[in-house]
């Protein structure tokens, strides 16, 4: 099927690929991951989200609405691009990008929040409430609460709104509140917690438009599903482009939901080995980062359980990445389903390895990504080495890096 | 040791409600959570939660949450919480512990209970433990011989509130409104309905948490509820007094003004 022809969405493409633990069970859990543990008060309105949910997934009126505004806003299909200058660098592996960051406000964030912003719609509620870390998931959420006519509060840590404060003024300008969250590390965590506050307060009128893959069911699989296009356009194209599928696929993992959606269409391809690359910030060793996956333990976080940073006795630990969006120290369940199956392989990259990658596509590509998306990049590099040039791989550019200017201005004293 | 039952028994036989007092441990200080904990027992309450500090109390407004950080400033481990429930518990005031579902899991749920139980604590309260969950602690819990306790709120349905209750023991936790904790201007006009609802299904005692802080809020809820939960407004006492003994004092005035709210 062409990619510009006919709807470019189907209900196949929100489902679930029909492999082991692919959807979850009755009680939201990817094997012993997920669940809920969250207040009492909010299990109707969760119960609320996943009846809608599964009455929209399958309705043609929805998918209809969805694909259009995919299609005609956000701007989907999204490209793949061949950077071949870049990948010189990795070993001479063929490296092809997604292009989220072509996307209407920069990143694969704006793929769920249609989907969400339409189900609000479905649930009669008027307001939407999120979290956000570097703030696309908030300038993704702001915008559609302006296209739908949504009241719209982000929640966002006081040290985030610092180091994206271009994300905020758009925000603003989108005509959302912004709430800087100044308890605790101040960033992701801390705008989770106080946008759960918002909702037990006001969950009558408002719909929490959660922002990853993690948090209690439904959550993980409404935002994987809504994400769930980007792999799978990115399989129909690297097999249009390459005539194979790729040798491996990359991703950065915050939460996960860039990762999960680029992801999911490959699980069933055996051949296809999953790397999901996580924030070592200034090194395992130093213990600032955000290291979930590869040096967290197994517990309850943001009403999932799920690998988590915590201490002995549960309390959690603040994580450091010099990437607001993968400054989190929770993952999404599907992820640690996925770690523990062996199906996906995590891995940290430190900033120094990020910032590296992500001034090498700016000059050898005239791409400026994400810092997330950098993270990736990194990984493609280092996995390029070790797979050699005879490997295709498949990297999800999940945003673009206009909002880290600030950051690039310190970092390379530009 | 004093059970819950005994608790609600001796109320009910004096023809009034139960008044339970919460206080996170280590705040606001490890001593003294334990020294104003003791003075809300002498002035009135018949039961004492103290809360176990969590980094991530996402069902706690502003009050419980710079309590909580102080504490957790101060230090507060798992073994302080434990040996502030023995210090509370030598009071005669049934002693339970309020914590997040995380920090039992980490700790390990039969070494948490089994802990609980020797410091002579008598049950937990788990805000975000579901029932779909709780299978673990339940069992931890009864082999322990510690009560569980669940909360209810005005959005569940009959069919939540059926399963809450089911698996609770001791009481059942009714939250009088929707939102974080707090003290309000006026307790949820949702409250009584809840009560109302749950008592369809449990003959357990039902109390009221959520917006309490004062004699005439407590008398309001005492008239159709078996206990009247107050915490937030215990520690806006201890934030507001200079110093330890003015927290103490005031925190005994607000102790006194609750229990004959609870009597009236
Ligand atoms: C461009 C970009 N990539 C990745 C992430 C990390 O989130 P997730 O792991 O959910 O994709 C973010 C989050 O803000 C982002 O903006």
């Amino acid at each position: 099927m062409s990619l510009t022809e006919g709807p470019i969405l189907t209900a196949a493409d929100l489902a679930g690929n029909g492999v082991y633990g692919d959807d979850p069970d009755g009680n939201g859990k990817f094997g012993v991951f997920g669940g809920r543990f969250v207040p009492e008060a909010l299990i109707p309105a969760l119960d609320e989200v996943a009846a809608e949910y599964e009455k929209a997934k399958t309705d043609e009126e929805f998918l209809r609405e969805f694909d259009h505004l995919l299609r005609t806003y956000a701007g989907r299909p999204t490209t793949l691009t061949e950077v071949p200058r870049f990948a010189a660098h990795a070993g001479g592996a063929r490296i092809v990008l997604k292009r989220e960051d072509l996307t209407h406000t920069g990143a694969h964030k704006i793929n769920n929040v249609l989907g969400q912003a339409l189900l609000t719609r479905r649930l009669g509620k008027t307001r939407v409430i999120a979290e956000t870390g570097a703030g696309q998931h908030g300038v993704a959420t702001a915008t559609a609460a302006a296209l739908l006519g949504l009241e719209c509060v982000i929640y966002m840590g006081a040290v985030d709104c610092e180091r994206q404060a271009l994300n905020v003024a758009r925000m603003k300008l989108l005509g959302a509140t912004v709430v800087p969250v100044t308890n605790g590390s101040q960033t992701l965590k801390d705008a989770i917690n106080e946008a759960f506050r918002d909702w037990v307060t006001n969950v009558d009128r408002t719909h929490y438009l959660f922002g990853t893959v993690a948090g209690p069911h439904p959550f993980p699989e409404i935002v994987r599903d809504f994400a769930r296009i980007i792999g799978v356009e990115a399989r129909r194209q690297i097999l249009e482009l390459t005539g194979r599928l790729p040798d491996a696929v990359c991703a950065a993992v915050g939460g996960g939901s860039n990762a999960i959606g680029i992801f999911h269409a490959f699980i069933g391809d055996e051949g296809v080995r999953l790397y999901g690359y996580e924030a070592a910030g200034r090194g395992l060793e130093s213990g600032e980062h955000a290291l979930t996956l590869t040096a967290g333990s197994v517990g309850v976080l943001h009403g999932s359980r799920t690998y988590v940073l915590q201490d002995e006795e549960g309390q959690t630990i603040e994580s450091h990445s010099i990437s607001a969006g993968l400054d989190y120290p929770g993952v999404g369940p599907e992820h640690a389903w996925l770690k523990d199956s062996g199906r996906a392989v995590y891995e940290g990259i430190t900033d120094a390895e990020a910032m590296e990658a992500f001034a090498l596509l700016a000059r050898t590509e005239g791409i400026i990504p994400a810092i997330e998306s950098s993270h990736a990049l990194a990984g493609a590099l280092k996995l390029g080495r070790e797979l050699g040039p005879e490997a295709t791989i498949l990297v999800n550019l999940s945003g673009r890096g206009d909002k880290d200017m600030g950051t690039a201005m310190k970092y390379f004293d530009l | 040791m004093t059970t819950l039952q005994t608790v609600f028994a001796k109320a009910r036989a004096e023809n009034r409600a139960a008044l339970v007092g919460y206080l996170p441990a280590g705040f606001p200080t490890k001593d003294g959570a334990v020294a104003a904990a003791t003075a809300m027992v002498e002035a009135g309450c018949d039961v004492i939660e103290i809360g176990l500090p969590y980094s991530d109390p996402l069902m706690d407004g502003p009050t419980i949450q710079d309590a909580v950080h102080r504490s957790l400033t101060n230090g507060t481990r798992i073994g302080d919480v434990m040996r502030t429930v023995e210090g509370v518990a030598k009071t005669g005031a049934a002693t339970l512990v309020m914590t997040y579902w995380n920090p039992i899991d980490r700790y390990g749920p039969a070494r948490f209970a089994r802990d609980l139980a020797n410091a002579g604590g008598v049950g937990t309260i788990t805000p975000d433990l579901t029932p779909e969950e709780s299978g673990v602690w339940l069992q931890e819990s009864k082999d322990a011989g510690i009560d569980t306790v669940f909360l209810v709120a005005p959005s569940s349905t009959e069919d939540r509130i059926g399963k809450v209750a089911k698996i609770c023991t001791g009481f059942v936790y009714a939250a009088s409104l929707m939102g974080v904790t707090g003290a309000r201007e006026s307790v949820g006009s949702a409250a009584e309905g809840l009560v109302a609802r749950t008592r369809r299904h449990t003959s357990l005692p039902v109390c009221v948490g959520l917006g309490v802080g004062t004699g005439a809020q407590a008398a309001e809820v005492a008239a159709y509820a078996d206990g009247v939960i107050v915490g937030s407004a215990f520690i806006r006492r201890l934030l507001d007094a200079p110093d330890e003994a003015a927290g103490l004092a005031s925190v005994r005035e607000l102790a006194a003004e609750l229990a004959a709210g609870v009597r009236r």
